[in-house]
This record gives structure tokens, C-alpha cells and sequence, in this order.
């Protein structure tokens, strides 16, 4: 009796206040970028479609950013891209900071042989500062190069991935002709929706909105990295990684992707266990 | 590209209705930006007369108006605001539900200040049709009350404004749209044939060309005695359409060519021109007083057209004031020329001239078309201005070359999976202006002269799809292939992906900031070099390719503090610049803690709350490198690191002196001042590129592990040792004694102070020991902990405390 008295006696002596508030896990405060979270989900889509992934530098050289691309010397496509570019070198060239990811596909060509399947995702600039662009921004662009692949799998592969992207069963698609020196026929590709206060919704509504531009590899981009024309042929395409992104999640003004305010990262980041997969679904 | 739909059915006889033709027009390529149709929009605004304009009873500034619409009812009582309504006025008139496009509202019954207003008399800025919003409009007495405003002022011919490709320089006249159009079954292409006309007389200015490469063509001609003004109503309406400013006949027929055939001209008043006409290189210090009345200083890598008193023309791109058209011109000299793409752009560019000129002669027009333009401007000149015309000077070539492609007509299938019959091909063609001859498999396709865009099979492959439909092309399913599943990622990327979310699960925010940053943060972080700074950087603090993360991350931090959030973490996962090959090219991991930003969680708590210090920082950085899959038992810590890091709480990640992989620590006060940032900040570092690739393991299966059945036994040392001694030495020290017995040594306590002397402290260790044979005796025990002090004896001179 005595002995469990004074046990009750010292439990009673060691209460804690269990109402004190716990910190925060570190997992719960941290947050990843909505441009890595979106690259994680490209990288899943094109994965399971056979795609592998490749990069390349920042800095170019303008042989790879132009010329192989079928960018002729003087030619106003190369305006279409202002460019940023270092000081001439002793030999006159001067390097540049790409203004596609596509001198990742050149450097693929010129290092393997078909059939290539990869996706380039990666940092692009352009001399541009207003409300819709930013001198920094983000593309993946994808390469296929094999001996029967045509503009009707490129269609369907861009659809496919739209649908998965957007994770919604049903998207309208536009595909017009356009114009890029690196392809030939080219096509640029648009999506019907439906804004509505602020958000937008696909698979719906009366507005087309340009998402990326695409065609089939052009046969003098194919030879200036080494490939036969006539033998293989091939479809590229590219969009904004930033663009992607805000249109899903809602962001409004792109410039706030770089603007760091830990208030916003915290509301449109990722938590680090949210890993985006094809078994638990992209964004849930 | 603007044109309006009367002009576009001057070259295109159909029947199609606008948004039909524009559908097209976007789904052959030439995508429609805009459609501005006033007659659509302003279709409920009429004409009506304002019979009675009386004082508001309550507002000053208002009048009650009694509006006769001329629908034969009553009139209609509108409140108007505006100081010129008054008894008599015809103006414009919206009921209640009409949409102000100026105002972006849609008008109902108001009641204001007491009295109804039923409907608004319009201001011409309220229907948008210009910026005078001083007053409701004035239109004529005798303007037909009730009708339409905007047929009745002939705003009915929409406005079309097309996003022209590069590559379609023959869209940049309204005739090679509706070309086209004609090819994608929208109507019948009208192109009658262009009539000479004869010269009554030799022109007396005769045309040297100095360089062909620069100017390939070069056609001329006189018309005298013209009599120049005003141009005819339907030629000013259009210019006007399109956002061009009548001039005068002989200007505004060369802006006429410019949107209708995709042919610039330039008009010369022939008495203001000396001599003859010379086609040459610009001399260093030459001037020119050009038409939109700058001054520019010219080169000799500028183009110009001089008479014998000196530049008259940049050619190709604009005119020069001195020998401009104007109403006084009697004689007027027509230019039809040709220019080399190359040398257009970059004189345009460097003297910063956007003209209507410069942009067709830069995608190259149609060289067979220099002469029967100029025919044509002829007849244009004579018809509105009289006078006759000499003959013809033409120097160079007028024609294009002839490109002839072999095309087989499977590339169409092979390239875009669609089966066009050959029928069809030749159809879209013909009616594109190529011809196709043969009977196939490969036939000859001729390209004509203004689609210098064609030169191969894919090109025909492009008209043929773009044409026939794109929409019609099926999707195909694209199987993956039966390759064997690899993982898409290299190792590289996996490192990135894993070192984010290792990152972000300690409780650090991801930040994606600027690759350029200012010369000075630049170089005070080891970079700065000339190779890596933009020659035409967007704004002057961003120059400088960064050569680290961190000072985008500290101005990040310091920012958030400025807004108010001082507990910050942050990283960023990013190529960092050490020169400009791609070898020099990183991956960097790096973070920043400010505040109470620790590791433990963020802001301060009841449990304590630490700020974040060294070991935060060094913590994040072995986690980097952990998930990154870096060999962790390889790693060396070693005090000090990079001359910005505060140099007694920083140390440097290594293996061996040769591999850095990164650094960790407090910020250098200097640096801190220097960045104009507030600290105490902790940052760390990692370069992922530098991890060593891990070895291919031969199977997935792990190694066996050997679990003993003999208990582990712990021995505690605590050793006095100079305080300069690191801690890693007396482990390092401890665990060589017997690398198999000695399963962990872990330093459990640090105390410098009281009981210890100045200069000294004491660092005490468990040393583990798990015995894999048999049960250790005391003895086993004994000997092993004293080979342990004196070992550590040995390597850092310290002794057992007492």
C-alpha cells in the first residue's frame, strides 16, 4: 500500500504540460521548387515512354546553338532569339548562353547513334524582361531520331503527354503549320481550354493557347550532326518548363519563380516526400 | 502582317465568310493574331440628332438631352455629360445593353442625379475609334439619322493581322496570302497578267551598280510630268486600315506595292537628284538625312544609292529626305532594285531602322518580280498622277534561279504518316505556283521565283501537308520498343534529384535564382573572369555568370529579412561558372540558415532555440553528399575553407587535397558587409559533379551480415589535450588500434573551463568494442583500452584526465 502511495506521489510530482506545441517536422517546412517538382513529373511521363535524358552547358558555342540548327549566318530567325553573348575571343568566335536546349540535341547526335529517344530539359536565355518573359527560363525539348518514326507519332506522343501532364482524360489539340529552321514540316502545337476566374481548365472551352512548338527534324540539321537524311528521319520539339508549370498550378507571374519570397515558395513548393510517380499519380 | 477583307478580295474571288477564311488562313500557317472588325463590335451604335439639350435640375456639369434615334418612336431621354451636346447636334447614339468597347462596360437604365437616362451619346474614344474623348462625336447635318454609324463611316472592312513567319516573305503582300488561300480551296486566286508599259522616251539617269553581291538587280525608270497630291479615298481608306499615314499619290504607291505585292519601291523626285545614279558602299563620314527625319552617320559596310551631289537612298531599307516625293514633285524617278538579305539586316539593325522595306528585303523577295513591279507601279503613278513614263533602265539579273527538286512522292508518307494521293499533290502545287512533272515515283517539282524558302524534299513535303491538313494526319501510337528498361537518368541527374529532396526534407525551402549576378559579388567569390561575363547583359547587376550559388542565396535570404521574414533557409540545386568550356560548367548544391533558421526547425521554441551554427551548415552538406551517394567513410573534414568563410568556423570537404567536393561554415563578416547582408549567415556548398562515381556492383544482393552473438562492450576515455587538437585526430587515433575489434568511437563530450588549464580541453570518447569469437575478458579489455591512450597519446599528445 505504502509503496504504491508514494509511486502515485512521484508520477503526480513528474506531469508534464503535454499541450506544449511541437516544432514542425523539418520534412513539413522544407519545400522543392515547382520547376524541379515539374521536371520530376516530365522526367516520369517521357520515362515510361522510352525516353532517357540528356544535357548540356549554359554556355555555347554558336555552332551548336545556330549553325548546325540550320540557322543560316545573317538569317532573321536568328533574331527571332536575342541573344546573349561574351566577348569575342583572340580568333574572333564568341560563346553565347544557349537560347534553346536544342545544342543538347546536336551534342546527342553527334555523340550517338539512332535510334535516340531523350528529352533535354534545362536552362535557356534570352534577352527579354516584361511580365510574360524572364532573361532566364526553362525548356525540355525532345529528340527522336530512328528510320520510320513520322509527324502522326509525334502527334500522338504529344497527346499522350499533354493528357498525363495535365492529368486529365480528355485534351482538344491543335496542331499548325509554322515555322522553325531546325525543322521541316513545322508545326506548333496549341490546347484548348476554358479560363475561368483566374484558372484554367483543359479539355474544354473556346480559347487555344499556344503550349510548344514542334516538327520533324530538318534533313540539313540531320547532316550538319552526322546522320543521313535519307535514311533516318525524326521529330523534335520543345516547350517552356516555366510556362508548363504555371499553367498547372496556377501560378500567375512568372517573374515570381525567381524572385525567392519564401512566403510564396512555401504556398506553390512541394513537400520532399511528394515524389511525383506513375504508380501514386504526378501531383498527388 | 495587316490587310483588310476588301483587299484581300481584290486577289481571292470567294464567297467564304471572315472567320471561315481566318481559320484557314491559321490552319495553313499563317496564324491570325487578330481580327479587328469594327462593323461587328460598333454594330449597335447609330446616328441620331439630339433635338432638345436642357440643364440638369441637380448637376451643374450635366444636360438632359431628348435624342431622336430615328426609329419613328419618341425620343429618347439621355443624361450626357459632355460640354458640345447641344439642340441640333447629329451624333452617335447606344440603347441600354450596348457594350462601350472604351469603356469596357455594357450600358443599362440609369437613373442620374434624379432624371432617367436612357442610352449615351458617344465619344469617338468610347467606340474606340480614337483617343478624342472631348466631347460626344459631331457628324455631319446631314448624316442619315438612324442608320449604322459604322457602315455609314465605312469602318465595315474588317481588319486582318497575321503572326508571319520568317520564312514567308511572299505573305508579306495581301496577293501571296490570298495565293494560298486559293491553294487550300478558300476562292479563286486572281492574278491577271501585268501589262508593260511602253517607254515614250530613254531614261535619261543612267544606273551603275558598284558591287552585284550587294545588289543583285537594280530597275529604274522616269515618269514626267505627274502631278502629285492627295491620294485617291480608296487607296488612303486602306493605308489607313492598317495603321499607315497617307502621304501623298506617289508615297503612298510605294507603300500600296510594299502590302499588295510584297515590293518595296522607292520614289525619287527626279529634279532633286543629280546627275547619274550610282549603287555603291558608303564612305566613312557620308551622312543621310533619312525620311523619318534622323540623321544617320554611315560606313562602308552600309549600302546606298548616291547621286553625283552624294547619298540619296540607304538602299533598301529608307529613303533620304532631299530627293523625296512630295506635292511640288513634277518627275518622279520609280526604283525597283534587289538587295543582299545579309548586308539589309545588319545595316538595319545597326542603324536601328525597322522599316516596312527593310523587313521584306531581309527575308528576300521575288527577284522575277522587280520588273513587272515596277510596271506596275508605273501604271499606278500614271493613273493617279498622269505624265509619261521613259523606258526601262535595268542593271543585274531580274529573274530567280531555277530550283528543280527531285521528289519522291513517298517522302510525303514517309515523313508526315499521311497518304495524299498523287492527284492531290499535284493540285496544291499547281495552285501554289510550283509545277510537278512526271509520272512518278520521283517527280520534278520547279519552285517558284518568291518561295526562296524551298530548297529540298522536305520543304514540298511541308506545302503538300500544311495545305492538304495537318489535322487529317492520324496519330499514331509510338511504342517504346522492346529494349530492356534502364534507368533514364544519369548519374548526375540522380544526384541533383536526390540532393533536392534530401535538402527540402531538412527543412530547407528551394529557391531557383538568377545565373548572372554583379561584377563585384562575382569576384568577390572567386569569379569575375572576363570569359564569363555577358557582353550585353540585360541590366548592369545582372553581368557576371555566377561562379557559386551562394550570393544569389544570400541576397535571397537578406531579402526575405527585408520583407520581414528573418528565419530563413534556403537552397538551390544549379549550374555554377568556373570558364566557359563545358568541363568549367558545375553542378552546385548549396544552402544558406539565417535567424533561427537551425536544422531543429524553424523560429525560436520552448525546447531551445538555437540558432543555427557550423555544424547546421556542415550537417547539410554531408547530407547532400550522403543521398548523393558520395563514399562517406572516404570523406575528410579539414578546418578553413574558402577566404569568404569566417576562417575558425569553417572547414572543407575533401578526398584527399586533390578532390574538393565542397565547404561549409559561417560567413566572413567582410564578406557579409561586403554583400551588403546581415549575419550571422551559415552556407554550405557541394559540388556534385565532383563525387566520385560509385563502383557497379555485380548483383542488387547486399552482403551477408554477420550479427554476433557476443555482447558489445563500451569503454569511456576523457583526454586533456591542447585546444588546437581536433577531435577527428583522437578518433581517427582511437579506431586504428584494431579497425576489427573497434566498431565505433564516438565523441560524447567537449569542456574547456573550470578545472581545466588555459589552453587545454577535454574531449571525451566511447569506444565500442564487439568481440566476434568469444566473450573479451577484463584483461583482453584492459590491454586494448590502453593501447587506445597510447595511441591518442602519440598522435595529439593528450593525456587521460584524472
Amino acid at each position: 500500500m505504502l509503496k504504491s502511495a508514494a509511486l502515485d506521489a512521484r508520477l503526480a510530482s513528474e506531469t508534464v504540460d503535454v499541450t506544449l506545441p511541437l516544432r514542425d517536422a523539418p520534412a513539413e517546412a522544407g519545400r522543392i521548387h515547382p520547376l524541379s517538382q515539374v521536371w520530376d513529373e516530365l522526367t516520369t511521363i517521357f520515362a515510361d515512354m522510352g525516353f532517357s535524358v540528356a544535357e548540356g552547358p549554359d554556355i555555347e558555342t554558336d555552332d551548336y546553338n545556330f549553325t548546325k540548327l540550320n540557322f543560316p549566318e545573317g538569317h532573321p530567325a536568328r533574331e527571332m532569339h536575342d541573344t546573349f553573348f561574351f566577348h569575342p575571343k583572340e580568333d574572333g568566335s564568341r560563346m553565347l548562353l544557349r537560347t534553346h536546349t536544342s545544342p543538347v540535341q546536336v551534342r546527342t547526335m553527334l555523340s550517338q547513334k539512332p535510334p535516340i529517344r531523350v528529352i533535354c530539359p534545362g536552362r535557356t536565355y534570352r534577352i527579354d524582361s516584361d511580365a510574360t518573359h524572364t532573361p532566364q527560363f526553362h525548356q525540355v525539348e525532345g529528340l527522336v531520331i530512328d528510320k520510320h518514326s513520322h509527324l502522326g507519332h509525334l502527334k500522338w506522343i504529344l497527346h499522350e503527354f499533354c493528357k498525363a501532364f495535365f492529368e486529365v482524360d480528355h485534351i482538344n489539340m491543335r496542331f499548325r503549320p509554322s515555322f522553325f529552321p531546325f525543322t521541316e514540316p513545322s508545326l506548333e502545337v496549341d490546347i484548348q481550354c476554358r479560363r475561368d476566374k483566374g484558372e484554367i481548365r483543359f479539355g474544354e472551352g473556346e480559347d487555344w493557347l499556344e503550349i510548344l512548338g514542334c516538327g520533324m527534324v530538318h534533313p540539313n540539321v540531320l547532316r550538319a550532326c552526322g546522320i543521313d537524311p535519307d535514311e533516318y528521319q525524326g521529330f523534335a520539339w520543345g516547350m517552356g518548363i516555366d510556362r508548363i508549370a504555371m499553367l498547372k498550378y496556377g501560378i500567375a507571374d512568372l517573374r515570381q519563380l525567381f524572385d525567392s519570397d519564401v512566403r510564396w515558395l512555401s504556398h506553390y513548393g512541394f513537400k520532399p516526400l511528394e515524389v511525383p510517380t506513375l504508380a501514386g499519380g504526378l501531383s498527388s | 502582317m495587316k490587310f483588310t477583307l476588301s483587299w484581300l478580295k481584290d486577289h481571292l474571288d470567294t464567297d467564304e465568310p471572315l472567320d471561315k477564311l481566318a481559320e484557314k488562313l491559321t490552319m495553313i500557317g499563317l496564324e491570325v493574331e487578330n481580327i479587328e472588325d469594327k462593323a461587328k463590335v460598333l454594330k449597335p451604335f447609330t446616328i441620331a440628332k439630339v433635338i432638345s439639350a436642357e440643364q440638369h435640375p441637380n448637376a451643374d456639369r450635366l444636360r438632359v438631352c431628348m435624342v431622336d434615334t430615328g426609329d419613328g418612336g419618341a425620343p429618347v431621354q439621355v443624361v450626357c455629360g459632355a460640354p458640345n451636346a447641344r439642340a441640333g447636334l447629329v451624333s452617335v447614339f447606344s440603347p441600354p445593353g450596348t457594350y462601350i468597347p472604351g469603356k469596357d462596360i455594357t450600358l443599362g437604365v440609369g437613373t442620374i442625379r434624379g432624371v432617367e437616362s436612357r442610352g449615351m451619346l458617344c465619344s469617338a474614344a468610347e467606340l474606340q475609334i480614337s483617343n478624342d474623348h472631348d466631347g460626344i462625336m459631331e457628324l455631319p447635318a446631314d448624316a442619315p439619322i438612324g442608320a449604322g454609324y459604322a457602315e455609314w463611316a465605312a469602318l465595315g472592312d474588317p481588319v486582318v493581322e497575321i503572326n508571319l513567319t520568317p520564312n514567308r516573305q511572299d505573305c508579306t503582300g495581301v496577293h501571296g496570302i490570298a495565293r494560298d488561300l486559293a491553294a487550300a480551296d478558300m476562292g479563286k486566286f486572281k492574278d491577271p497578267t501585268i501589262k508593260p508599259i511602253k517607254g515614250e522616251f530613254p531614261c535619261p539617269v543612267k544606273v551603275t551598280v558598284e558591287d552585284a553581291a550587294l545588289c543583285p538587280g537594280f530597275a529604274l525608270r522616269l515618269v514626267r510630268g505627274v502631278k502629285n497630291g492627295p491620294s485617291p479615298e480608296w487607296l488612303q481608306k486602306r493605308l489607313t486600315a492598317i495603321g499607315l499615314r497617307p502621304i501623298n499619290a506617289l508615297v503612298d504607291i510605294t507603300n500600296f506595292m510594299t502590302y499588295d505585292r510584297a515590293r518595296p519601291l522607292h520614289v525619287f523626285d527626279a529634279k532633286k537628284v543629280t546627275g547619274n545614279l550610282v549603287v555603291r558602299r558608303a564612305r566613312d563620314g557620308e551622312t543621310l538625312l533619312a525620311l523619318d527625319g534622323r540623321t544617320y552617320n554611315l560606313d562602308p559596310a552600309t549600302c546606298v544609292i548616291a547621286d553625283e551631289h552624294g547619298v540619296e537612298s540607304l538602299a533598301g531599307i529608307m529613303g533620304g529626305e532631299a530627293s523625296g516625293c512630295d506635292e511640288t514633285t513634277t518627275d518622279v524617278l520609280i526604283e525597283s532594285a534587289l538587295w543582299n538579305e545579309i548586308n539589309i539586316a545588319q545595316t538595319g539593325r545597326k542603324l536601328g531602322i525597322n522599316s516596312d522595306a527593310r523587313y521584306r528585303f531581309e527575308r528576300g523577295v521575288d527577284p522575277a518580280f522587280m520588273v513587272p513591279g515596277l510596271e506596275l507601279a508605273t501604271k499606278l503613278v500614271m493613273e493617279m498622277c498622269g505624265g509619261t513614263a521613259s523606258e526601262n533602265v535595268v542593271v543585274g539579273k531580274s529573274f530567280g534561279d531555277d530550283r528543280v527538286i527531285d521528289f519522291p512522292t513517298t517522302e510525303v508518307k514517309r515523313l508526315s504518316g499521311i497518304e495524299v494521293p498523287q492527284t492531290e499533290m499535284k493540285r496544291i502545287l499547281t495552285h501554289l505556283g510550283f509545277m510537278m512533272a512526271g509520272p512518278g515515283p520521283v517527280v520534278k517539282v520547279a519552285v517558284p521565283s518568291w518561295r526562296s524558302d524551298v530548297h529540298g524534299k522536305a520543304d514540298i513535303v511541308e506545302e503538300i501537308v500544311r495545305i492538304f491538313g495537318v489535322d487529317k494526319v492520324p496519330m499514331t501510337p509510338f511504342e517504346r520498343g522492346d529494349d530492356a528498361r534502364k534507368p533514364v537518368l544519369t548519374p548526375l541527374q540522380l544526384r541533383i534529384r536526390r540532393a533536392r529532396r534530401a535538402l527540402a526534407s531538412r527543412g530547407i525551402i528551394e529557391a531557383v535564382t538568377w545565373s548572372f549576378i554583379t561584377k563585384s559579388a562575382a569576384e568577390l567569390f572567386g569569379g569575375g573572369q572576363r570569359e564569363l561575363e555577358v557582353a550585353n547583359p540585360i541590366a548592369s547587376d545582372l553581368s557576371d555568370m555566377r561562379p557559386t550559388l551562394l550570393a544569389g542565396l544570400i541576397a535571397a535570404a537578406q531579402a526575405n529579412a527585408n520583407r520581414g521574414v528573418s528565419d530563413v533557409a534556403l537552397f538551390e540545386v544549379g549550374q555554377v561558372f568556373r570558364g566557359d568550356r563545358p568541363q568549367d560548367q558545375f553542378m552546385a548544391a548549396s544552402g544558406v540558415r539565417r535567424g533561427f533558421a537551425s536544422s531543429e526547425g524553424l523560429g525560436r521554441h520552448w525546447t531551445g532555440s538555437a540558432q543555427p551554427d557550423v555544424f547546421d551548415a556542415k550537417a547539410d552538406a554531408l547530407a547532400v553528399l550522403a543521398a548523393a551517394g558520395a563514399p562517406m567513410q572516404a570523406l575528410q573534414i579539414v578546418a578553413g575553407g574558402p577566404k569568404w568563410l569566417h576562417p575558425g568556423r569553417s572547414g572543407t570537404i575533401q578526398i584527399g587535397p586533390q578532390n574538393v567536393l565542397g565547404y561549409f561554415g559561417e560567413v566572413h563578416p567582410r564578406a557579409l558587409e561586403a554583400l551588403g547582408a546581415d549575419g550571422p549567415l551559415l552556407v554550405f556548398e557541394v559540388i556534385l559533379d565532383r563525387i566520385p562515381e560509385a563502383k557497379k556492383k555485380p548483383t542488387r544482393a547486399k552482403p551477408v551480415i554477420e550479427l554476433s552473438s557476443f555482447q558489445p562492450v563500451s569503454r569511456d576515455f576523457a583526454f586533456i589535450v591542447d585546444r588546437s587538437v581536433k577531435a577527428a585526430d583522437i578518433v581517427r587515433a582511437a579506431q586504428g588500434v584494431d579497425k576489427k575489434l573497434i566498431t565505433s568511437v564516438n565523441v560524447f563530450d567537449v569542456y574547456e573551463g573550470k578545472g581545466i588549464d588555459d589552453g587545454k580541453k577535454s574531449i571525451a570518447v566511447a569506444v565500442t568494442l564487439q568481440p566476434r569469437e568469444k566473450t573479451l575478458t577484463d584483461q583482453e579489455i584492459d590491454a586494448v583500452a590502453a593501447k587506445i591512450v597510447a595511441e591518442v597519446t602519440k598522435k595529439t599528445g593528450g593525456t587521460l584526465r584524472g
